[in-house]
C-alpha cells in the first residue's frame, strides 16, 4: 500500500443519470481514502453530463474527470476503454473501483487487461489489512461451502482493479454542501475507436411487474422446492406477504423462475426487510444475494445446513407441512380481528 | 474457405453439487473430491452458436480448454456435440492463474493457430462467475468484444450486429470479424450430442499444449503470470441472530412470524 496515488471511482452514468452503484462505490471509496489518507477521485464519461458531475462530490469524491463528447453519449466499448486506460496511465491511481454491472463486467477487464493489471470481480467487501506482516487492500469475494470468503491481494502491479456487485454496499450520504473540483479532460476520440465495433441503439425497459430490487419482501425457493412439485406455494406465500418470488440458480435450471429473478452472485442483490429463503442450502454463491436484508427467515429441512448461519430466525422442518403453514399463519392476520 | 471459429470451454463442477465442494481454510485449496464434472453451461450455448455459424457459412469449430488432464473430457464431449477439433492446454506451469493469467494462456494458444474469425466463450462459468477471460482475451488479441449476447445477426460474413443485456433492457452492437463474443443462456437452445456424432469422436483430431509447445513466457501464466493470489480463506461473519424455533411445525412458525414482525421485518 502507498500514500500516493489517488484511489478513483468509475461512474457509471445511463442517460445523464448517475447509477446507484456508482454511489456505492463513493461510500467504500471515502472510507478507503481516509483509512489510507489518499485522495478519493471519480472519473465520469458521456456527453453533456456535466450536470450530473457534481454528484460524486456532493458524496464524497474531492475530484472528478470529466470527458465528455458526443460520440461517448452510449458507451462505446473500445472508446471507453481506451480513453480510460489513457486518462489511468496519466494520473497513476493506486485503486479503481467499478461496479459490477452488465457494462461495468465487460468495462473493467478491457481495462485491467490493456494495463496488464490485476482485476478481482464482484467483490463483498473492502479494506486495508495486514497480510504477512504488510498492508494490503484486501477484496473479499465470496468462496465455496457455506459461509466462507476468500480473501485477494494484488501485491504489485498497479492500479489494482475490482469490481463491486450493485446493491452490497451502502450508498453514501449526499451533502451538496461539500465542495470539490471538476477537472475537464478532453477527451481525443477517434475515428478508430468505432470502426470496429460501435454502440448503435440502447434500450431501456423498465421491469415488468414488481421490481425485485425494491420489494420489501422477497420470498426466495431453492433446490428445495422439488419436494412441493413446482412453485406455487412459494409465490402463494409471496404473495400473502405482499412481496415477489425470487430463486436459486438451481431453481432457475428447474425453469421454475426466469433468469432475471435469479438470487446470488452471478443473479440479482436484494436487500428487503424481510428475506425468507425456503429449501436452499446456503452456499456462499447464493447467499451474497441478500446479505443487506433487514431481517432473514430460512427454512431448511437439514439443520446443519449453512442457511441457518445466515438467516436471523430458521425453521428447521419439511418444506411440505412449513410453507403450507406459514401461510395458514400469516392468513390469520388477514381476519377481523374480535376486540 | 469459411470460418475460422474458436469456442473457448471451462470444466467446472456440477452445480448441484456445490454444497460438497470445500475450502482449505489453512491452504485456501479448493477441494471437490469426488464432484462430478461438466462443460460450464454457457459454454455449451457458445459452442452451440458456433456450430450454427459453420453450418450457415461452412468452417471449421476448434474447442479450446486450459485445465487438469481431466479436462480432455469436457472436449471430447464438445467434440460428440460437432466441434471439429479439441486443444488442451495442459501444464502445471498455468495451475494456480487468475484471469488474467488465464487469459494470456490462451493468448498464446490462439496466437499459435494460423487465423480465426470468431471466438466463442460462455459469458461466465458457473463456478468463480467472474466473467473476466473472454473480454481480457480480445484485450491481449486486440479484436473487438461483447458480453452478454443474447442475439447474433449476420450482415454478411464479416458484420455482426448482436443484442446484448443491461440490466433492465438492451444495448446493440455493431461490430467486424474478427471478435469475440460472450453469450447467454438466451442466445440458443445447445444441441445433444447423437449416437453418430459420438461415434465420431475417436476419429477426431485432440491437441495438447504445453507452456512451451504454445511458447508462453513462465512469468506470463500460471500463479507467476497472475496480478492477483488468494491470501487465504475466511469464514463470513454474517452477523446474523441465528435462532433457531423450537416446537412443534405449528409452533415454530407462529413464534418465526411473532419474531420476525417484532424485528420491524414487514
Amino acid at each position: 500500500m502507498s500514500n500516493s496515488g489517488e484511489i478513483w471511482v468509475i461512474g457509471e452514468q445511463r442517460r445523464g443519470r448517475l447509477e446507484e452503484v456508482s454511489l456505492e462505490l463513493l461510500s467504500k471509496g471515502t472510507a478507503l481514502s481516509q483509512s489510507m489518507g489518499v485522495t478519493l477521485s471519480a472519473v465520469l464519461l458521456g456527453d453533456e453530463v456535466e450536470e450530473i458531475a457534481r454528484e460524486p462530490i456532493f458524496h464524497g469524491a474531492e475530484k472528478v474527470y470529466l470527458l465528455e463528447d458526443a460520440r461517448l453519449r452510449y458507451y462505446q466499448s473500445e472508446a471507453y476503454a481506451r480513453l480510460l486506460a489513457g486518462v489511468i496511465k496519466e494520473h497513476e491511481p493506486q485503486i479503481i473501483l467499478i461496479g459490477a454491472t452488465e457494462i461495468g463486467k465487460e468495462l473493467a477487464p478491457r481495462v485491467a487487461a490493456k494495463l496488464r493489471t490485476g482485476l478481482t470481480a464482484h467483490c463483498i467487501d473492502l479494506y486495508v489489512g495486514e497480510v504477512n506482516g504488510a498492508p494490503h487492500l484486501i477484496h473479499v469475494v465470496p468462496g465455496w461451502g457455506g459461509n466462507l470468503v476468500m480473501h485477494i491481494i494484488c501485491p504489485q502491479r498497479r492500479p489494482q482493479v475490482v469490481t463491486v456487485k450493485p446493491g452490497v454496499l451502502p450508498k453514501a450520504v449526499r451533502d451538496e454542501n461539500k465542495k470539490g473540483k471538476i477537472i475537464k479532460v478532453k477527451p481525443d476520440v477517434r475515428d478508430e475507436d468505432f470502426s470496429r465495433i460501435e454502440t448503435v441503439e440502447m434500450v431501456e425497459e423498465p421491469p415488468q411487474g414488481k421490481a425485485l430490487e425494491s420489494a420489501d419482501v422477497v420470498v426466495c425457493g431453492g433446490w428445495g422446492i422439488n419436494a412441493l412439485g413446482d412453485f406455487s406455494k412459494v409465490q402463494e406465500l409471496a404473495d400473502i406477504l405482499g412481496g415477489v418470488v425470487a430463486g436459486t440458480r438451481p431453481a432457475m435450471d428447474k425453469g421454475w423462475i426466469d433468469e432475471a429473478r435469479v438470487i446470488g452472485q452471478s443473479g440479482k442483490t436484494v436487500s428487503p426487510g424481510l428475506f425468507v429463503s425456503l429449501g436452499a442450502s446456503g452456499a456462499m454463491h447464493y447467499t451474497t444475494g441478500f446479505m443487506g436484508s433487514k431481517v432473514v427467515l430460512a427454512v431448511d429441512q437439514n439443520s446443519q445446513a449453512p442457511i441457518f448461519e445466515m438467516a436471523d430466525i430458521g425453521i428447521v422442518g419439511d418444506l411440505r407441512e412449513v410453507i403450507p403453514c406459514l401461510i395458514e399463519e400469516l392468513k390469520k392476520d388477514r381476519m377481523p380481528r374480535k376486540f | 474457405m469459411g470460418l475460422e471459429i474458436l469456442v473457448c470451454i471451462k470444466q467446472v463442477p456440477h452445480p448441484d453439487h456445490f454444497s460438497e465442494i470445500r475450502l482449505d481454510v489453512g491452504s485456501g485449496r479448493i477441494i471437490r473430491d469426488g464432484v462430478p464434472a461438466i462443460i460450464n453451461p454457457l459454454d455449451r450455448h457458445a459452442l452451440e452458436e458456433g456450430l450454427r455459424v459453420k453450418e450457415r457459412f461452412s468452417g471449421r469449430v476448434t474447442v479450446i480448454s486450459m485445465g487438469p488432464p481431466q479436462a480432455q473430457k469436457a472436449l471430447e464431449e464438445a467434440l460428440a456435440m460437432g466441434a471439429d477439433r479439441g486443444i488442451l492446454l495442459c501444464d502445471v506451469a498455468f495451475a494456480g492463474a487468475d484471469t488474467l493469467a488465464t487469459a494470456n494462456t490462451l493468448f498464446y494458444a490462439i496466437r499459435k493457430l494460423d487465423k480465426f474469425d470468431l471466438i466463442y466463450c460462455g459469458n461466465e462459468t458457473v463456478d468463480s462467475g467472474t466473467a473476466q477471460v473472454g473480454p481480457q482475451l480480445a484485450e491481449l488479441l486486440d479484436i473487438p468484444q461483447v458480453s452478454g449476447v443474447q442475439e447474433v445477426t449476420f450482415g454478411d460474413e464479416k458484420t455482426l450486429e448482436v443484442r446484448r443485456a443491461l440490466e433492465h433492457g438492451y444495448m446493440k452492437v455493431r461490430l467486424k470479424l474478427p471478435a469475440l463474443l460472450c453469450v447467454t443462456r438466451d442466445i440458443n437452445r445447445p444441441r445433444l450430442p447423437t449416437v453418430q456424432s459420438i461415434m465420431e469422436v475417436a476419429q477426431k483430431e485432440m491437441i495438447i499444449w504445453k507452456a512451451k509447445d504454445i511458447g508462453a513466457p513462465p512469468e506470463s501464466v500460471g500463479l507467476k503470470g497472475s496480478p492477483t493470489c488468494a491470501a487465504g480463506v475466511y469464514e463470513y461473519k454474517a452477523g446474523r441472530r441465528r435462532e433457531i424455533m423450537q416446537g412443534s411445525t405449528e409452533e415454530k412458525v407462529h413464534r418465526a412470524v411473532a419474531r420476525f414482525k417484532e424485528l420491524g421485518a414487514i
